[in-house]
């Protein structure tokens, strides 16, 4: 109906949006609190594709309004994907590495003081 | 294979990354890896956008891009590697921020460059949105900022009227939204975006500190929203799909962090919450109830003297950047055999999750780090709770005092445990302004100063004792 020859028309796009925000919805249901910190900032950084949007509207731009306000949305869209995905990076390496590299000094201290402590939280029950 | 077919191609694997680091971060293991599919995904995008016309025809506007580029990679890479962990909600405030301005000024800039203003209805309803949702979440952003970097207060800002006059703005947002579609102007748009721009900054103004985060997430998916309503008036499935997927999991997110706080959306958005100190919770907590204070050294033999010890870290720690001494306390605990675990509650910290970034910091694998849910059970077989800078999130009030603000909040059960050791600047009610009966129970002892200080003198009589 209101398709053009070039897109895939506004019934098109309405479908995309409905289906991306199920798909949205669905795949972070099972992420834990631990990392909802780094999620904020996960999605903080995808939203920036708006760079995309700010190239386009700034390569196509005519006269002094629609070039400065461009530049300036290029500026800020760099801002927010480049600061979202270092930041993001920075928690989840914190979160990765280090307990690779502690926990088989915990076990090893563990095992050379019989008695001691579980410091592991795997076996949540308490006997 | 058509340049616009390649296009939507290459456009679809960047966002097959995007919905890979969403899914990624269903588990630590797999959350960084997920983060640079998504990273690469957006790589992949922004290269190919150079390969279009319309983006590298004009050398100027193309010069233009790559600057732009270069100042903000230049701003942003140092501002990301050096923000402190605890500083960690205030950047992606403004970093969610700047993405809701980026949006807003695409919507503008096409609306500017249309030929003709006469287009359809729905085309100009497409900009209105990127542009008002755009403004609110850039100028909330701001001012999330400014409360967090403590640039101003962090209590609740209330005036007379506020209600009335925020309702008066949102009207006026409405009537020039009416008019801008009736008859699709510059100047009308322009003054939507500065009467947006006030609505952000007066719908933050009255959000107390500690529900900030709550509303950064959903400013989070305002941004996806205004992204992907600028994707709809560029006509770009990759804008529209980017930001609904954030859009979405930012709602989702939003109304788990509520939960966590036991409290419904609209409550934590209007309420004005903790403005004002009330003393629900028993008989008004001042000097009249006697409260019992040891020193560090008495403490301390008790928690070298325990089989289980849980330190429960709050806000006050992540103020005080005591992470890494915690740390060295629960090291220094192990040591002599004690069993450590951190019990950590859904909102500890400044941000839902962000304790857990803290204490990763502070290299405490994630392991040791017991969401409530697992915590709890465990409680009535531990002999210490070590509270840190924590407070309304160990009130019982939220189980047991049906009239408190805080009831219903999910809790950590530290009256379960065998002795309590409250670590806190004074007994200044926590954030809700509510009176913790707990900081009087026998069973309770009291530690004050501050977190970092009070920390470091344990260790010591902890290695001493």
């Amino acid at each position: 109906m209101i398709a053009t020859a070039a897109g895939p028309g506004l019934m098109g796009l309405i479908t995309v949006f409905v289906l991306a925000a199920f798909v949205g919805y669905e795949v972070i249901s099972k992420v834990p609190s631990v990392l909802h910190t780094p999620l904020m900032s996960g999605t903080n950084a995808i939203h920036g594709i708006i760079i995309v949007g700010a190239m386009l509207v700034l390569g196509e731009a005519h006269g002094a309004a629609q070039v400065s306000l461009g530049f300036l949305a290029v500026i800020l869209a760099t801002l927010n994907v480049v600061g979202g995905f270092v930041v993001t990076d920075r928690m989840l390496e914190m979160f990765k590495a280090k307990p690779a590299a502690r926990k088989p000094a915990a076990e090893a201290s563990a095992a050379a003081a019989p008695g001691a402590s579980e410091t592991g939280g795997s076996n949540g029950a308490a006997s | 294979m058509s340049r616009a077919t390649a296009t939507d191609l290459v456009y679809l694997i960047a966002i097959v990354g995007f919905i890979l680091a969403l899914k990624g971060l269903s588990s630590p293991k797999r959350a960084r890896l997920g983060n640079l599919a998504g990273a690469t995904g957006m790589i992949i995008a922004v290269a190919w956008t150079f390969s279009l016309p319309e983006v590298h025809s004009n050398h100027r506007n193309l010069l233009l891009i790559i600057v732009g580029m270069v100042v903000g990679t230049a701003i942003a890479v140092p501002a990301a590697r050096l923000v402190k962990m605890t500083a960690m909600p205030q950047m992606v405030a403004i970093f969610n921020g700047v993405g809701g301005g980026a949006a807003a000024l695409v919507a503008v800039v096409s609306f500017i460059a249309l030929p003709s203003k006469n287009i359809a209805i729905y085309k100009i309803v497409e900009i209105l949105l990127g542009v008002l949702i755009g403004s609110v979440s850039f100028a909330g952003s701001a001012i999330a900022f400014a409360k967090l970097q403590e640039l101003m207060t962090g209590r609740p800002i209330t005036y007379p009227g506020q209600q009335a006059i925020n309702g008066l703005v949102g009207l006026g947002i409405l009537g020039l939204v009416i008019a801008t579609i009736a008859s699709p102007s510059t100047p009308l748009l322009l003054l939507v975006m500065a009467l947006s721009l006030v609505l952000g900054v007066i719908f933050v103004l009255p959000i107390g500190g500690a529900d900030v985060p709550v509303l950064i997430s959903l400013l989070n998916a305002f941004t996806g929203l205004a992204v992907a309503a600028s994707g709809f008036a560029i006509n770009s499935t990759l804008l529209i799909v980017a930001g609904t997927l954030v859009g979405a999991s930012g709602t989702l997110l939003t109304r788990m962090m509520s939960q966590a706080m036991g409290r419904s959306l609209p409550n934590i958005l209007f309420s004005a919450f903790g403005s004002v100190i009330t003393a629900t919770g028993g008989e008004a907590g001042d000097a009249s109830r006697p409260v019992r204070s040891g020193t560090p050294e008495d403490i301390a033999v008790l928690l070298a003297y325990a089989r289980k010890v849980a330190i429960v870290p709050g806000y006050g720690l992540a103020v005080a950047q005591a992470q890494h001494t915690a740390r060295e306390l629960a090291d220094a605990l192990m040591e002599r055999g004690v069993e450590v675990y951190y019990a950590i509650h859904p909102v500890a910290g400044r941000m839902p999750g962000h304790m857990n970034v803290l204490l990763a910091e502070a290299n405490v694998p994630y392991d040791e780090l017991k969401e409530m849910e697992e915590a709890n059970p465990e409680m009535s077989t531990t002999d210490v709770a070590l509270v840190v800078g924590a407070n309304d999130t160990v009130n019982p009030a939220a189980k047991n005092t049906p009239g408190s603000p805080i009831y219903g909040m999910p809790i950590i059960n530290v009256d379960e445990t065998q002795n309590i050791v409250f670590m806190k600047r004074s007994m200044r009610p926590g954030f809700a302004g509510i009176d913790n009966d707990l900081l009087y129970d026998p069973k309770t002892t009291m530690l004050f100063g501050d977190a970092k200080d009070s920390l470091t003198k344990l260790v010591a009589a902890v290695k001493a004792a």
